[in-house]
């Protein structure tokens, strides 16, 4: 089989962000049919990535439809990241643009890093869905249209003064008009089922016809639907009946002429799977649960988009793990600083408005030198905000939001995969340190997938508690925070240790004793001594990725923007430009090198999901005129966005050269 | 020794008798001179060798106030945390390590102001907690205003005109909320305070214990009627498990239930002597005790009942805890990390 795209200017030079023309994309164009390759009678095309939109009623369906196809895709050998894009409320007006939930998935036979600026397919339930969506949509993709849900009332509810299936209004697109109501009905007809449940399966009809289109394996979501209604085996029946009606009509019909394929990636050799950002960084606390020896407990409140660790975590008890659903934010982090201060490794998970809550609780366990995990899934704020949607607008927060002097760590992962070592390393620090550690990842990374190579436990780093065992003075005596010399940690002593009984509270305590003490030079001291310990944390150094050694323009970045970043600077690169780039997974205390790498450019973009924190730090920090670009619309980035603001800056600096 | 204390089962046994003296600390205490604290703190210091445990298993958490400076002066293992947050902070602890005795000490507004949030779902949840609650009817620490537990027209620094709002009944307020195990006790009766903090102990779950506390700066004389040898009598009704509720002077007056359930104070006689209610704290329904709760004049304190109210048997929450984490294991055997990680659909890339 012989591919007309070009790979090697897909894998180096473009993540391929671009919506293509036709129901495939690639930068070389519209995808051509493959020669002899035929299945059945139709022909099969070659693409080497496609964006795929799901869109639809919050009730249809679409973040599971979304799910299942990523599975396949998955376990086909894609590369693959995601996009869930939904609203907070539960079932929001049905058939209004308030309520269209939808889930992008981009998939290629090469390394990726966005979910897709533009779709090159629009799956639209109805027609709240094409109305919300179309916009996005470049000329030239492909529509998949439930004609059935068309009707006057439901295009009057969205505005629609006509039918755009039928004014002339998507001319331009690929557009297929399918009553996906009326199959699934038909199809189900034998079911006995009741025409109001038989209707809900049209979401399986989709599936099975998008996975006709882009040769998905299907068996994976047989067994799926077997288990998720194993209760209720006509509602399985039903489901996989729709599944494989739709994968037949695609076959059968005439509506569409060609499939699709995308051939699997050539990732570094090992064992993959999916994950979401907060699956990993799930599976990050259990593993640092054992790395370090300590029993996992999680004080938590359900939150948005944070909740997900909590249900994750307490479906594993047999590893130990004690999910605390508390009362409240505070009675959260307060039973997870119980249970640190009894030896466990205490976490605690939220988003900023839990945060905001925690912050006392924060300063006490600055206060008693305690380890804690902070996890932070940011979200639009303030207040509520945009419950579901990612923003990075808590690092100020974090960085500060507490009174007194109350520095806190800060690690941030930059993929949904990298959420799993962001807990291991959180957890280094806060067990090794005995400091809270803020973890602060987002809404895009929580929910958003990608494959994850599978480490060896072996290969994960050791965490070693070294709890307190005995006497620190030689007269006998324990003295709570008399600090080991490298790291200014205080030792950790827990409950049931003869001889080193110990009180430790939120007033001031004296250099050593730990006594309360109200002296104004000890005060100083313990202040300046409890930053000194925060800024003395090792770090790795910041890497550079900077090919030629000749680029001017550095952009830096932190957490989630990483994927349109590098697909942005893969894009300028491609063009003949030359840029830096750098991504801060530290960001207290930054890495050591940080300043000379700020100042070996002669310009920094720093792109972030808030209105210039991170640069605010840099400035004030580092003094270099590092300069924001922001945006706070509760989605990511596109990577063409940031490539004009790169070229921007480039172009800026021969300008300025040119004076 | 432990035996006696159920809720203690999994906590270390001392290897040696205590001492008094071995649970205190080389802090100089600060409370006011005259303050109730100091009897609290001594009480509890001379109990302790009775539960025959550890020290090093023993622990005391506290938020803010007056009261909440008690962890300083206990030679045991302590945390002084913050406003109100010590009974989440000591769930943390007791749900996670079953073998240690943790106490909280807090006030009337610590635990019912700031901290009733906290108090209330700790009461709901039961986990294994002893639970002093100091309540002196004012706020100490800050010098002097109003607490959850003054009474109306109180006046104070921030209510010159009086305080307008009602108090709670820090009682009735932890019988409604689910409470297993409910007393009060006074700081000045050393006796009674060991043996309402021997039943507390013997408890599985959360007990609460108010300790009316005397602030002899900012509030003095609270509870004087109820101390003075002139009026005790006729004041306090000590209450005993399976004994009539008798009080006062050659136990004259008692306690009856009325034709519509509620209960009253009167005089027994001969001819109602038989009809004097008798306590049951192990009363499966709470109404009784909730009503004992609120018998008292809330002007006067006249006929304010001491004693365990009410102490019935619940599934400990630390104990259900620990069980679903047997079973789990018991079902799915002892977690597998590897397993773990390579769990759901996987593929291999050479």
């Amino acid at each position: 089989m012989t591919s007309q795209v070009d790979q090697s200017e897909a894998v180096d030079g473009s993540d391929g962000d671009e919506g293509g023309s036709g129901p495939g994309g690639g930068r070389s164009g519209p995808a051509v049919p493959v020669g002899p390759q035929h299945r059945g009678a139709k022909p099969i095309r070659r693409l080497d990535r496609v964006i795929i939109r799901f869109a639809g009623d919050s009730g249809d369906g679409m973040q599971l439809t979304g799910d299942r196809f990523t599975s396949e895709t998955a376990s086909f050998g894609n590369d693959l990241s995601t996009l869930p894009n939904f609203p907070a409320e539960i079932r929001a007006p049905a058939g209004t643009l308030p309520g269209v939930s939808s889930f992008q998935l981009h998939f290629a036979d090469h390394d990726i890093l966005t979910p897709g600026d533009a779709p090159n397919v629009l799956v639209a339930m109805n027609p709240a869905a094409l109305k919300a969506n179309l916009p996005d949509l470049p000329r030239g993709a492909s529509i998949i249209v439930n004609t059935d849900e068309f009707t006057k009332r439901a295009l009057a509810k969205v505005g629609y003064g006509a039918d755009p299936l039928g004014d002339g209004s998507l001319e331009g697109y690929h557009l297929h008009k399918v009553p996906l109501t009326t199959l699934t009905l038909e199809a189900l007809k034998e079911s006995g089922l009741a025409r109001k449940d038989a209707e809900r399966a049209k979401n399986m009809f989709a599936l099975g016809l998008l996975s006709w289109m882009y040769h998905r394996p299907t068996h994976g979501t047989e067994a799926f639907l077997r288990t998720k209604f194993a209760k209720k085996p006509q509602i399985a029946e039903a489901n996989i009946s729709a599944f494989r009606a739709g994968w037949n009509f695609g076959e059968t019909t005439e509506t569409f002429a060609v499939s699709y394929e995308v051939p699997p990636a050539k990732l570094p050799p090992g064992r993959y799977r999916n994950i979401s950002g907060n699956l990993a960084l799930s599976y990050g606390l259990i593993a640092a649960s054992r790395r370090s020896g300590l029993p996992l407990y999680l004080g938590s409140y359900p939150i948005t988009p944070a909740s997900d660790i909590l249900h994750e975590l307490s479906r594993h008890k047999n590893f130990g793990v004690r999910t605390f659903q508390a009362e409240d934010e505070i009675a959260g982090i307060g039973a997870a600083l119980g249970a640190a201060f009894g030896g466990a490794l205490g976490v605690t998970t939220t988003s900023g408005p839990g945060v905001a809550l925690k912050s006392e609780t924060i300063g006490l366990a600055v206060s008693l030198e305690l380890p804690l995990l902070v996890v932070d899934i940011q979200r639009g704020g303030p207040s509520t905000g945009l419950p579901t949607k990612t923003e990075q607008a808590d690092l100020l927060q974090a960085m500060f939001g507490r009174n007194g002097e109350a520095p806190v760590p800060i690690v941030a992962p930059a993929t949904p995969a990298e959420c799993f070592d962001a807990a291991l390393e959180a957890a280094r620090i806060a067990v090794t340190y005995r400091t809270p550690v803020f973890l602060l990842s987002d809404g895009y990374l929580a929910n958003g997938s990608e494959p994850w190579r599978i480490p060896e436990v072996d290969e994960l780093p050791a965490i070693e508690p070294d709890f307190a065992t005995g006497p620190n003075r030689e007269d006998g005596a324990f003295w709570p925070y008399l600090r080991d010399p490298q790291t200014l940690a205080r030792p950790w002593a827990v409950p049931g240790t003869p001889g080193l009984e110990h009180r430790i509270g939120g007033i001031e305590k004296q250099d050593g004793t730990g006594n309360i003490s109200y002296d104004p030079a000890n005060h100083d001291f313990m202040v300046r001594t409890r930053q000194a310990k925060v800024d003395g944390i090792e770090v790795p150094d910041l890497e550079v990725d900077d090919p030629s050694g000749e680029a001017r323009v550095l952009v830096l970045g932190w957490g989630s923007t990483y994927g349109p970043i590098t697909a942005a600077v893969r894009r300028v690169r491609a063009d003949g430009g030359e840029v830096a780039q750098t991504h801060l997974r530290n960001l207290n205390p930054f890495p050591a090198n940080l300043g000379t790498v700020l100042r070996s450019y002669d310009k920094v973009i720093v792109p972030e999901m808030n209105l210039g924190q991170l640069a605010l730090l840099l400035r004030a920090k580092y003094l270099v005129d590092a300069q924001s670009y922001n945006q706070v619309r509760g989605l990511p980035f596109k990577a063409a966005q940031l490539a004009d603001v790169l070229w921007a800056a480039i172009g800026n600096l021969d300008e300025e050269d040119n004076r | 020794m432990s035996e006696q204390f159920p809720s203690l089962k999994l906590v270390p046994k001392a290897e040696a008798p205590q001492s008094a003296k071995e649970f205190k600390t080389d802090q100089e205490v600060r409370w006011c001179p005259g303050c109730g604290d100091y009897a609290i703190l001594a009480a509890v210091q001379a109990f302790m060798p009775e539960l025959g445990i550890r020290r090093e298993n023993t622990v005391f958490v506290s938020g803010i106030g007056c009261s909440s400076r008690f962890p300083y002066y206990m030679n045991t293992y302590g945390v002084h945390s913050i406003h109100g947050r010590a009974p989440a902070i000591a769930t943390g602890l007791a749900s996670s390590r079953r073998d240690l005795s943790v106490w909280v000490v807090t006030g009337d507004g610590d635990a019912l102001s700031i901290g009733g949030n906290h108090l209330i779902h700790a009461l709901r949840r039961n986990v294994n907690l002893k639970i002093l609650l100091f309540n002196n009817r004012i706020y100490g620490l800050t010098k002097g205003q109003y607490s959850p537990t003054s009474e109306i027209g109180k006046i104070t620094k921030s209510t010159p005109m009086g305080s307008l709002d009602a108090p709670f009944n820090p009682l009735s307020l932890a019988i409604g909320a689910e409470a297993t195990f409910v007393a009060r006790t006074i700081d000045s009766d050393r006796q009674h305070l060991q043996s309402v903090l021997r039943a507390a102990a013997e408890h599985e779950g959360t007990a609460l214990v108010e300790i009316y506390q005397n602030c002899n700066i900012f509030n003095d004389g609270a509870f004087e009627v109820l101390k003075e040898p002139g009026t005790r009598d006729e004041a306090l009704i000590r209450l005993e498990h399976g004994r009539p509720i008798r009080f006062g002077t050659d136990l004259a007056r008692g306690v009856f239930r009325g034709a519509d359930g509620e209960l009253t104070v009167g005089e027994v006689t001969a001819d109602n002597e038989s009809a004097v209610l008798v306590h049951d704290a192990h009363a499966a329904g709470p109404a009784t005790a909730f009503a004992l709760s609120r018998i008292a004049d809330a002007d006067t304190l006249h006929h304010t009942p001491i004693g365990v109210l009410r102490q019935v048997r619940r599934p400990v929450y630390d104990e259900l805890m620990a069980d679903q984490l047997d079973t789990a294991v018991a079902d799915r055997g002892e977690g597998d990390l590897a397993a773990l990680l390579a769990g759901g659909d996987t593929w291999s890339v050479d």
